[in-house]
């Protein structure tokens, strides 16, 4: 069927699910069609299976959206009489849309979609991710043709800048500040370059983005690099995405061939190409200027910012480089305007934000939501709360640099300054939910363990500050802490983040102050009454048998990887101090709540 | 594919495009499962080869396609079902199994298997 021709009819009665049954339907249709006199007017298309086999022949009578199912020759003159030529609806051939239909939500009415906003998340999982067609199609790369041909570099700058977007990967700087200095750094040769090396643990939506909506950030980067007057730009991915290296190298193909990258672009005399570069998971490769001397096939080390990357910084020229998902962010600014764009989030940080919703947390997933959302309607509205009725303790942002935000900052707004303020920040985007079985000295130990193997050692108050925190931490974990340690943690902390140089070593503190700051008291209970109030830190925790709840059933004795628990059948049983590891079997086994940690 | 040379020949392909998805949409069943990362590991991979097969044991025609993560990390392997003009349908935790009988039962009977049904969006809204 051409649509020009369908387009001419009144009508058009989709045939489907003919199957060999039936053959003489559609010549009884077109004849009796003939006989009314409205063969100029409705068409008879067979059209492909529509799945309803056991109900076919099926028809479906278009633009009315009628559908009959069932449908025999004999059928024929009563459906063309009433349908068509009195406009009709033939009961008895109607198609009985099963009442259950009704009872599975709309999208927009799952707790878990309601409360989001998706702009940059809006095609992910929508559309195929390999086929630049049905990017096309939902309407891709309409803004970059619009940009190209009916914009200046300036305008696109002015947009962008007007339009408050700032970066997504954590360090919030204006995106239209930093492509006007670019653009104003020399007039030699610009770069662009997309930051897709997301390392923190529980983060994945860099990764989604990439994998799910590939053309969204090429998109950006064209218009980027022709606001800026760059010719080449570079895609940062971590190897440990294949996916999402995979989608990335099909979709630049994709746009190449379609001449959406490479010379003369939409006959605009402008000049853009892509590369990707593969990094090796180093998460200090995250950071700015590691990240551009890892592309130039260097050690990726940061080094000191005497210029910023706007001025020298790949191969020592002007480089604007930005988040995956602050580039997908381009696009919408520049079909939509600055004003739509800002009228979404707070004042001072406009638009949406992606996170990874992941921990205590009965929904776990990658969420949009527009900024200045508070953290209580992310954990409890999207995320569904926190599994089994435990409580709330707190919430990690920012990745492991970011820091923890208690329950009682619930109500805080999630935006650049009011995260930093609480003294975490935005990062990425990870957010990771603890409920009350978290030990937060614990936490904090964990996250400068993972710090401590990702400090790349350059510079000494990183790599031997995090060391020395991490000692401490561990000390305290394990009951030979002192009251002492803790203004020695404040000192260190303080020490690592204004002399660190780069934002990875300014950050791992964050943390430990956090913690400090919040969940001061756990400290204490470590130190001075040796408890751990979460029942994590195995030195510090002694698990027991309740005896009224035991009824001697015997499962924890014959779990017990030491043999430390004894009793007879029937009777409560006892652990053996002395020769429990407290690994917290018999705890997870009890059917009867009965093993208790103190 | 000849390289585009302007904005309005975009603009044409455009509604070339959206008309032929729409087409593909309207006249057939489409079935579309989650393969982002979380999706294929959560087991996306096993469910679309279960999908093909089961078309393939009925004989059936469905237009398979694979989307990236839509956000509902916890009830993946996500599988959507479309039908001509009909709500779109996401079944969530699926596994091969449970193939067989959304494919009888949604399919071939136009029931939806409504314990199994975590949402839906309405027709013409994902676009």
């Amino acid at each position: 069927m051409s649509t020009s021709k369908a387009e001419r009819h009144r009508a058009d009665v989709l045939v489907s699910c003919l199957h060999g049954r039936c053959a003489e339907l559609i010549p009884a249709l077109e004849e009796e069609i003939e006989r009314r006199g409205l063969a100029g007017e409705v068409e008879v298309v067979e059209a492909g299976c529509r799945g309803l086999c056991s109900m076919g022949p099926v028809l479906l009578i278009q633009p009315e959206g009628l559908f009959y199912t069932n449908v025999q020759p004999t059928d024929v003159p009563e459906l063309v009489e009433e349908t068509l030529v009195k406009g009709r609806f033939v009961e008895r051939l109607a198609y009985k849309e099963p009442v259950t239909h009704e009872a599975v939500c709309h999208y927009e009415d799952i707790p878990f979609y309601s409360k989001q906003v998706r702009h940059v998340m809006h095609d992910c999982g929508m559309i195929n991710p390999e086929s630049i067609d049905e990017y096309i199609a939902v309407g891709g790369y309409q803004a970059l043709g619009k940009a190209l041909t009916s914009m200046t570099p300036g305008e696109i700058i002015d947009e962008v800048k007007k339009s408050g977007l700032r970066g997504r990967g954590g360090a919030g700087f204006s995106t239209g500040r930093k492509w006007e200095s670019t653009r104003r750094a020399g007039d030699g040769i610009r770069y662009v370059v997309a930051n897709g090396d997301e390392g923190d643990p529980g983060a994945f939506m860099n990764r989604s983005l990439m994998e799910g909506d590939p053309h969204a950030i090429l998109e950006g980067m064209v218009i980027g690099a022709y606001a800026i007057g760059a010719h080449q730009g570079y895609i940062y991915v971590r190897d440990e995405y294949p996916l999402a290296v995979k989608n990335l190298g099909i979709a630049i193909e994709q746009a190449r061939e379609y001449g959406l990258l490479g010379e003369d672009i939409l006959g605009s005399e402008f000049d853009f190409d892509v590369k990707i570069v593969r990094g090796a998971g180093a998460f200090v490769c995250g950071e700015s200027s590691a990240l551009m001397q890892s592309v130039e096939g260097k050690v990726g080390e940061p080094r000191p910012k005497h210029f910023h990357a706007t001025e020298r910084g790949l191969w020592d020229q002007p480089t604007a480089l930005n988040n995956v998902e602050t580039w997908a962010n381009v696009p919408l600014i520049i079909n939509n305007g600055a004003d739509w764009f800002a009228s979404t989030g707070t004042e001072g940080s406009t638009g949406t934000k992606t996170f990874c919703l992941v921990g205590q947390i009965e929904n776990t997933g990658l969420i949009e939501v527009p900024m200045g959302i508070t953290l209580h309607e992310i954990v409890y509205d999207i995320g569904g709360g926190i599994p089994g009725d435990r409580e709330f303790k707190a919430v990690q942002t920012g990745g492991p640099s970011g820091g923890c935000i208690p329950a009682s900052l619930l109500d805080l707004p999630v935006d650049y300054d009011s995260l930093t303020e609480a003294g975490s920040m935005m990062g990425s985007g990870g957010m990771i939910v603890m409920d009350d079985h978290t030990c937060m000295v614990d936490i904090a130990r964990y996250f400068l363990d993972f710090l401590k193997e990702e400090s790349c050692g350059k510079c000494t108050p990183c790599r031997e500050g995090i060391r020395r925190m991490l000692e401490i931490l561990t000390r305290i974990t394990e009951g030979q802490g002192e009251m002492a340690d803790l203004d020695r943690l404040e000192a260190l902390a303080q020490t690592v983040k204004s002399a660190s140089l780069c934002g990875l070593g300014k950050s791992a503190p964050n943390p430990v102050l956090s913690t400090l700051r919040y969940f001061r008291d756990e400290y204490v209970a470590h130190i001075e009454d040796h408890k751990c109030p979460a029942g994590v830190c195995k030195a510090l925790i002694e698990y027991y048998i309740d005896e009224e709840k035991c009824i001697g059933c015997g499962l924890c004795r014959r779990k017990c990887p030491q043999e430390a628990i004894s009793g007879e059948k029937k009777e409560p049983h006892t652990i053996d101090r002395e020769l429990c590891i407290r690994c917290g079997i018999c705890h997870d086994v009890c059917k009867f709540d009965a093993v208790g940690v103190k | 594919m000849p390289k585009l040379k302007s904005l309005e020949e975009l603009e044409k392909l455009r509604t070339r495009l959206q008309k032929d998805l729409d087409a593909r949409v309207e006249t057939s069943t489409t079935i579309t499962v989650g393969m982002g990362t979380c999706g294929i590991a959560a087991g996306a991979r096993e469910v679309m080869h279960a999908i093909l097969a089961e078309l393939d044991a009925r004989d059936m025609d469905a237009h398979v396609t694979t989307v990236g993560c839509i956000g509902m990390c916890h009830k993946e392997p996500l599988v959507d079902i479309q039908q001509g003009d009909e709500p779109r349908i996401t079944y969530g935790n699926v596994t091969p199994k449970m193939v067989p009988r959304i494919i009888e039962e949604h399919l071939v009977q136009g029931k939806v298997v409504e314990e199994w049904a975590v949402g839906r969006v309405a027709a013409g809204q994902e676009g």
